[in-house]
């Protein structure tokens, strides 16, 4: 293949076409607010198993549009989506790019298992209607007193095995909630979920937490991990955290891959077909 | 390097779950056995490097206990192969054929034959004159002593046969 030719087709450029209609379609008769966020920030995410990749001078590109939807929320908007490119550094394989298309959606009210029956909802409406098996992060998992580096390469073995079908795993453990808020029934597990079809990682959604004070812990645990590990340093997004002092509204919100569903719809095993460049 | 033998990677898979740790899932083939397996690392893990190379030899003869080799360079410097290394290619071993030699740490661990080897049948059922068109085949011995299947009626004691030494099948007469 020469360089000039894109990693997809015609017949795929079509189907990509086609998925957005859908989905903002989708979003239009829910009416649920199409937004756009910059794509290029000052600051980014402390997630120590995320890197971003910077643009010296100008901040970060975002891994995702996360922090600044949350903001337009504290800020009164309503229930949003948002269709952006997102970015990871060195994120390059069968199921990865480090430029890719995120679909993102909070719905004011929504807890995560409101949210869980829209994904599936708009999840049928693309791939045609299955049904949905649940499981919990410890039965996927197995023994939970393990390193974090155990469980994370038990789950990724997991999840690759969650296959064929659709799988919601639910019931994360309470530090790998991210921004998830715990569960008031049980404040072990996280109200975190991940969807996995046929194996593949799909989306992944909260019932967010809202708390100022419990950010700020969660990313100081953050920040430290990312010291020990030496990873590139990062500060805490004050405008970010000034949003949710100001206060985020009850909501729940999920982030969910473009290109792996459209690899998902086009029958396909990795993303080279689903997008229009492979440049990584 | 992998638990103490040389290997090559036949295949290297990235995998990361969202919020968690990158990992790499790597195939390898052992260089010594030809084992293939698979182990997975963290990301940004780090192997020791093989010392191996890979070197063009010609066969110059077998010893009963090694297989003597010598580089193709102009150096006349000569290797001694033990049947391990050799043991893929005995089939196809030819005096003065030049061979793929894998070197670790200077020591020969594998010998590799071409695609295709030119070998002379010593021994083979007469052929049948007129029989040719049914399509009909017979088995055939070769200098190396290897015995392929699939050989043509038409082939006689002396004939040179090209054989594809990835599947041992015949492929054409050379000459004879």
């Amino acid at each position: 293949m020469t360089s000039m030719q894109p990693s997809t087709d015609v017949n795929g450029l079509v189907q990509r076409a086609a998925l957005l209609q859908r989905l903002r379609g989708f979003f239009a008769q829910r009416q649920v607010l199409e937004v756009q966020t910059p794509v290029l920030a000052p600051n980014t995410v402390t997630d120590p198993d995320v890197e971003s990749i910077a643009v010296p001078g100008y901040g970060f590109l975002q891994t995702s549009p996360e922090y600044q939807m949350k903001r337009l929320l504290a800020a009164g908007a309503p229930s949003i989506y948002q269709l952006a490119p997102a970015f990871r550094h060195e994120e390059v394989g069968r199921l990865h790019n480090s430029e890719f298309t995120m679909l993102e959606w909070y719905r004011l009210d929504f807890d995560h298992n409101q949210l869980m029956d829209e994904v599936a909802d708009l999840v049928n409406e693309v791939l045609g209607p299955a049904s949905y098996t649940t499981v919990t992060y410890a039965e996927l998992v197995g023994e939970l007193g393990r390193s974090r580096d155990e469980l994370d390469l038990a789950f990724a073995e997991a999840s690759d095995a969650l296959s064929p079908g659709r799988f919601f795993v639910v019931d994360y453990p309470a530090d790998q909630g991210a921004l998830a808020r715990l569960k008031p029934d049980n404040p072990a597990v996280a109200a975190r979920f991940e969807l996995i079809i046929d194996g593949v990682e799909l989306a992944n959604g909260y019932w967010e937490l809202l708390d100022p004070g419990e950010h700020l812990q969660r990313f100081q645990q953050d920040l430290a991990v990312r010291k020990r590990r030496e990873l590139q340093p990062v500060e805490i997004d004050s405008a970010f955290i000034a949003a949710l002092d100001a206060g985020l509204p009850t909501c729940a919100g999920v982030a969910l891959g473009v290109d792996r569903l459209l690899m998902l719809a086009m029958g396909e095993r990795s993303l080279d077909k689903a997008l229009t460049f492979r440049n990584f | 390097m992998l638990e103490g033998d040389p290997c090559n990677i036949l295949e290297n898979e990235f995998v990361k779950p969202g919020k968690g740790q990158a990992f790499n899932r790597v195939k390898f083939r052992n260089l010594k056995n030809g084992r293939v397996w698979e182990r997975t690392f963290k990301s940004g893990e780090s192997l020791e490097a093989a010392d191996v190379m890979e070197s063009d030899m010609e066969y110059l003869y077998c010893d009963g206990e090694f297989w003597h080799f010598m580089r193709t360079d102009g150096s006349f410097e000569q290797i001694a192969a033990s049947k391990e290394a050799v043991s893929d290619c005995l089939d196809w071993l030819k005096e003065q054929d030049v061979y793929v030699v894998t070197l670790w740490n200077e020591d020969p661990i594998a010998v590799a034959a071409s695609n295709f080897v030119e070998l002379e049948v010593t021994e083979t059922d007469p052929g049948l004159k007129g029989d040719t068109a049914n399509g009909g085949t017979k088995p055939a011995t070769l200098a190396t002593g290897a015995t392929i299947k699939g050989v043509p009626l038409f082939i006689n004691i002396g004939d040179v046969l090209k054989i594809d030494t990835r599947t041992g099948e015949y492929v054409s007469r050379v000459k004879n």
